[in-house]
């Protein structure tokens, strides 16, 4: 199983969702993140102070898939996701050792 | 028709001295008993509860939103608190001390301590001979003009004050501050009443003493830790738009009930506190485009409070149309006030109740003495004298700021004594919505 994070702008939450369901994904954690790449935060001005937060607010997805599913998932979130901007985000594939379903305690694949 | 307080204060000194600016026709009103209107009475109930409607919740949220989160409660409760202690100490000893029988240019007689002998029957004039508006009405009005001005200073030292230096300030700053100069500019016994000096809706009296009272606490208070170094933005410009919005609606009682019956000069003060407001909230926005600033939320809330303090004096002393050039330079002038003059000076006015109330309300003082010129589509006789005018509205700004300076720096030093005056390190770092008051504004 690879569990895949993606940090991606929060506008293109619903492109990346939609793409991903229509893979056949059962589920995803998304929370709102804060952080910086490349891309620099921004100037905020109140009455003529200046504030530069170097923070950008992002989402992060975070979706667990089977082995074989996995490359599809990275390239559909890197599709919908890709305003050809700096700061689009990035996308992680990591390997997961188990996975446990509460309700029943299914193990491994059975549980995604 | 149009008050001229000019010929009503040099009447009233050698009267009696009754309320707020109608001593003239005090003299007349022995000879025919004056009546009370009720179309007046419900105006100027009405406008009583649209300034305590600019209190609570507008300026509470104004300021509220413009502080850190951890602050909002402080910042509210601190208002809040400052405005009832004001109606109580106003009907204990503040109107006697503004508006009782007597007295001389500085302060009025004791008579009326705790309202003696104000009863239901009691009648306070207005503006035109013969009609009266009920004491308790007045009184009312009055007390909520106090309850403003001592919420309007605390918007400099706001995050870091004691809650009980606060309560302690405002005690002692009504007294010495606020009382004799409200009896100074409305009292027909007054100081600057007897000058001349146009005043509508109390420029002075609410807006320079209070700004320029802000900036000298804020002085003696120290600037909050971190200041200006470390980031301060407002936690919800959304809470300050509300405020804003409240503030506004409740001028109309604040300027257009300054005239104290429902006529042709309330509907005046209406029309400006409309246009010069407009001018202004967008003049602030153009003027941070002019240096290379986007067109801000918070540029249009603080270009709205800005014309509506500068239009205070004017609102019944000018033309639409001069109201909206004041509203534009007062805008304007704040503007640099706040974003480049403070800068450059390094105190900590933490909301800017002095750049916008303080330079505002001068702005405004002056400028009435401009805008009140019937050339100028200002409702001045046609022997107006612009260069006396301004010589005395010029006197009336700076004993105000004399006298709300040396006030201040008492109130503050007998509360710096009693209280300790500000809160440990460890709670303005805190936050004093938990180190002071034991709660926090947002469980989310």
């Amino acid at each position: 199983m690879k569990l895949v994070m993606a940090i991606i702008k929060p506008f293109k939450l619903d492109d990346v969702r939609e793409a991903l369901s229509s893979l056949g994904i059962a589920g995803m954690t998304v929370s709102e993140v804060k952080g910086f790449g490349r891309q620099k935060g921004q100037t905020e001005i109140y009455r003529g102070a200046e504030y530069s937060t170097n923070m950008v607010p992002k989402i992060k997805i975070e979706v667990v898939c089977d082995d074989d599913l996995a490359p599809r998932v990275v390239e559909a979130t890197q599709a919908a996701a890709n305003s050809g901007a700096i700061g689009d985000g990035k996308i992680f594939v990591l390997d997961v050792s188990q996975a446990v379903r509460i309700r029943t305690g299914e193990t491994g694949e059975t549980a995604l | 028709m149009t008050f001229t307080k000019k010929i009503c204060g040099a009447a009233g000194a050698l009267g009696l001295s009754l309320f707020a600016a109608a001593p003239v026709w005090a003299q007349a009103a022995t000879a025919a008993a004056p009546t009370v209107d009720k179309g007046d009475t419900a105006w100027m109930m009405t406008s009583t509860l649209l300034v305590l409607m600019m209190i609570v919740p507008g300026l509470a949220l104004f300021y509220g939103g413009l502080t850190r989160s951890k602050n909002m409660l402080s910042t509210m409760t601190q208002i809040g608190a400052v405005a009832c202690f004001a109606m109580l100490i106003w009907v204990m000893w503040g109107y006697t001390m503004a508006f009782g029988d007597g007295g001389n240019a500085v302060i009025s007689g004791f008579g009326k301590l705790f309202l003696a002998g104000i009863t239901p029957d009691s009648k306070a004039a207005t503006f035109t001979a013969g009609v009266a508006i009920p004491e308790y009405v007045f009184v009312c009005f009055q007390m909520t003009f106090a309850a403003i001005t001592v919420a309007l200073v605390l918007g400099s030292v706001v995050e870091r004050m004691k809650f009980s230096a606060v309560m302690v300030f405002a005690l002692v700053w009504l007294t010495i501050v606020y009382f004799p100069i409200a009896h100074m500019v409305w009292a027909s016994n007054g100081y600057f009443f007897g000058l001349g000096a146009l005043d509508f809706a109390g420029g002075t009296v609410v807006h320079i003493n209070a700004g320029v009272s802000a900036l000298v606490a804020a002085l003696i208070l120290g600037k909050r830790i971190g200041y200006p170094k470390e980031p301060m933005a407002p936690h919800s410009l959304t809470m300050t738009g509300i405020g804003t919005g409240l503030l506004w609606v409740g001028w109309f009682g604040f300027n257009a009930g300054s005239a104290l019956e429902a006529n042709g000069s309330a509907a005046l003060a209406m029309i400006n506190t409309f246009v010069a407001t407009a001018s202004a909230g967008l003049f602030w926005m153009l003027a941070e485009r002019a240096v290379g600033h986007k067109p801000s939320a918070l540029g249009f809330c603080s270009g709205i409070v800005a014309g509506l303090v500068a239009v205070t004096p004017a609102a019944g002393n000018s033309g639409p149309f001069g109201a909206i050039v004041l509203g534009a330079v007062a805008s304007i002038i704040c503007f640099f006030a706040v974003s480049k003059l403070k800068p450059k000076l390094g105190y900590d006015d933490a909301l800017d109740a002095f750049g916008v109330h303080g330079i505002g309300g001068m702005i405004g003082a002056i400028g009435t003495g401009i805008v009140y010129a019937p050339s100028l589509g200002g409702p001045g006789k046609p022997d107006f004298n612009m260069g006396h005018q301004l010589v005395v509205q010029i006197e009336a700004v700076v004993t105000t700021i004399i006298w709300a300076s040396i006030g201040t720096v008492i109130a503050i030093f007998i509360a710096k004594l009693l209280t300790g005056l500000r809160v440990s390190e460890e709670v303005e770092l805190e936050g004093l919505d938990l180190g002071e008051h034991g709660e926090r504004a947002y469980n989310m």
